[in-house]
């Protein structure tokens, strides 16, 4: 029998997805019946707790949560979010239920016993209830109480070889596509950027100083797998400057069926043969390429490196060789203004360690002049808007460029200052008064 | 600055301020110090470190407090 009943919470199991009241249901079986004889350092209905105030909550029409808190492990102002419960009294499984941010490793690979070792942990000194790389992209136990932190702080530093992520006012914990390890399409090492910045920026990461979150996110090509033009403030995509490279023969392969488009990923539906006009040529967003003759051509100075011939293709189109990457700024989520993709600032700059450019003319005058200017709770994007894309030039150097710019009216315009222009705004109206009447 | 002396300037400006608020975005303590950002989290770290100054985060947003200040610490019995 469950402890609490939860009749609200089992109707949602009833619909067609798995349902997180099923999982957090299991898990209190598990704690239950502990078949480990683990020695739980927090109460074991921990989880029954939790379904029991959530369906208070929902009866009622109102949360019992109090929002935020000051524990956190010793010198770090980030990577434990407190979070306690108003109804300590009839759910004391949930009067502390503090989440845990865990830095996961680049690339998101795991040893299995690895990830096991993890999980004893949060069996152990939590509840066992885990998110992993959500939109944070890090590891996120939910639950546990305030003794248990410095603990599990320890065990993961010294005996797991892992660090807490960020949370708050901070660096958050930096995120990455599989890249090189795994990805043809990589154009850059996304693991060794991810990894260097992290240890890097140690000191954002764990001690707030901003006005608010900071992210970054990595993809090693523009299909953006982590989704970083959405999710982060500077968003590291790579790139190529050169040409794409093409294999004629492997073209007429896949025009004459002996290759699957997109690597047989569209397999499961009869959607006739592969027609290159019309599936690549003709999905081309800048109109660059042509087939004729049986030849395949591209006008790469158009290009905008979109990935969908080479997704399509991948066996006769490749990336090009001269490789680095585009940093875009500003994305972010709703919170103030709506939410907000990034635009591009740097077009292209190279992705070779110790990657001193990217750092010295990129992230940190960014950083000084959002820690300036920028308001309290007010994100780099928003930023961006209020004070012009020409302040961000003005304060990274970077010259304006076509590229910056996604149509008139709906992007920015960069504005020339009097100094810029010959003769200033003063005119001489006695001689313009000799070509205009009044 | 000293590190006394802006630890004391700090200790001031946010007992002053008691009354109204016990929690403050880090720009406000840069501003007490009339220091740049990099500059005031050096001696802002240290308080920390020192136990005079302590974090508050509600998730998205991090902010300071004079150690064992504000509704929070009494109502979770952690002063
Ligand atoms: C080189 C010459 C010209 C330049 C650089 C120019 C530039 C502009 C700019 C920057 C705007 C503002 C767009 C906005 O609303 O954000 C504008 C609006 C407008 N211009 Fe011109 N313009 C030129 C010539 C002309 C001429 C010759 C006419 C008419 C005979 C004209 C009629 C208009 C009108 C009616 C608008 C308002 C349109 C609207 O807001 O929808 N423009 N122009
Ligand atoms: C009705 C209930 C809730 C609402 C409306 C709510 C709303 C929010 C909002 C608006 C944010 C800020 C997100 C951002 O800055 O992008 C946030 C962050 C957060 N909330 Fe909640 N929340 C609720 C309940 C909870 C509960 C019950 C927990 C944990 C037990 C929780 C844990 C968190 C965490 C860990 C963050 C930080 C996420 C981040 O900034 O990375 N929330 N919440
Ligand atoms: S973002 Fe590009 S490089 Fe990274 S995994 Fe996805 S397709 Fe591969
Ligand atoms: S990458 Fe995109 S823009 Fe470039 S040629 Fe291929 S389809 Fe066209």
């Amino acid at each position: 029998m469950a402890k609490h009943a939860t009749p609200m919470l089992d109707q949602l199991e009833t619909g067609p997805w798995p349902s997180f009241v099923t999982d957090i249901k299991r898990q209190a079986e598990f704690r239950k019946k502990n078949q480990e004889k683990m020695n739980y350092q927090i109460p074991v209905d921990v989880c029954e707790d939790l379904l029991g105030i959530l369906e208070l909550s929902f009866k009622q029409g109102r949360t019992h949560w109090k929002h935020g808190g000051i524990v956190g492990v010793f010198g770090y102002g980030g990577g434990v979010i407190g979070r306690y419960c108003d109804q300590p009294e009839q759910f004391p499984g949930v009067a502390h239920f503090h989440t845990m941010r865990v830095a996961q490793p680049a690339g998101k690979f795991y040893t299995s016993s690895y990830l096991r070792e993890l999980c004893d942990l949060w069996d152990f000194r939590g509840s066992g209830i885990t998110n992993m790389h959500g939109s944070t992209g890090d590891i996120i136990f939910l639950g546990t109480t305030t003794p248990q932190l410095e603990e599990i702080f320890f065990e993961l530093t010294h005996r797991i070889n892992q660090d807490l992520g960020g949370s708050g006012s901070n660096l958050r914990t930096p995120s990455d596509c599989v890249g090189q390890a795994r990805c043809e399409f990589a154009c850059y090492d996304t693991q060794a950027l991810c990894h260097d910045l992290t240890n890097e920026y140690q000191d954002e990461l764990h001690r707030p100083a901003f006005p608010y979150k900071f992210k970054f996110k990595f993809d090693g090509c523009p299909n953006c797998c982590v989704a970083s033009i959405a999710r982060s403030d500077m968003s590291f995509i790579g790139t190529w400057r050169d040409d794409i490279r093409v294999d004629q023969k492997a073209v007429a392969a896949y025009v004459g069926g002996e290759l699957k488009a997109n690597a047989g990923a569209h397999s499961g539906r009869d959607w006739g043969k592969f027609d290159i006009q019309k599936e690549v040529v003709g999905l081309c967003p800048t109109g660059c390429m042509r087939y004729e003759g049986g030849k395949l051509e591209i006008n790469n100075r158009e290009c905008t490196r979109c990935m969908h011939c080479i997704n399509v293709m991948p066996r006769a189109l490749r990336i090009g060789l001269e490789r680095g990457l585009s940093v875009l700024v500003g994305a972010k989520a709703p919170i103030l203004d709506g939410a907000q993709m990034g635009t591009l600032l740097v077009p292209f700059i190279s992705a070779e360690p110790p990657y001193s450019e990217l750092k010295e003319t990129v992230i940190e005058p960014i950083w000084d002049w959002w820690m300036e200017e920028g308001k309290n709770r007010e994100r780099l994007g928003e930023l961006i808007k209020r004070q012009g894309f020409g302040k961000l030039l003005e304060v990274t150097g970077f010259k304006p460029d076509p590229r910056m710019v996604k149509e008139p009216r709906s992007n920015p315009y960069i504005f020339w200052k009097e100094e810029e222009v010959e003769g200033g705004w003063e005119r001489d109206i006695n001689e313009f008064r000799k070509h205009h009447q009044r | 600055m000293e590190y006394e002396e802006a630890k004391q300037k700090i200790v001031e400006g946010l007992t002053k301020k008691l009354k109204t608020k016990s929690k403050f975005y880090f720009n406000d303590l840069a501003e007490i110090l009339g220091e740049k950002p990099r500059e005031a989290k050096k001696v802002i770290n240290k308080l920390v470190e020192e136990g005079v100054l302590e974090y508050w985060s509600s998730g998205s947003t991090s902010m300071y407090g004079l150690t064992g200040t504000g509704k929070q610490a009494a109502a979770e019995h952690e002063d």
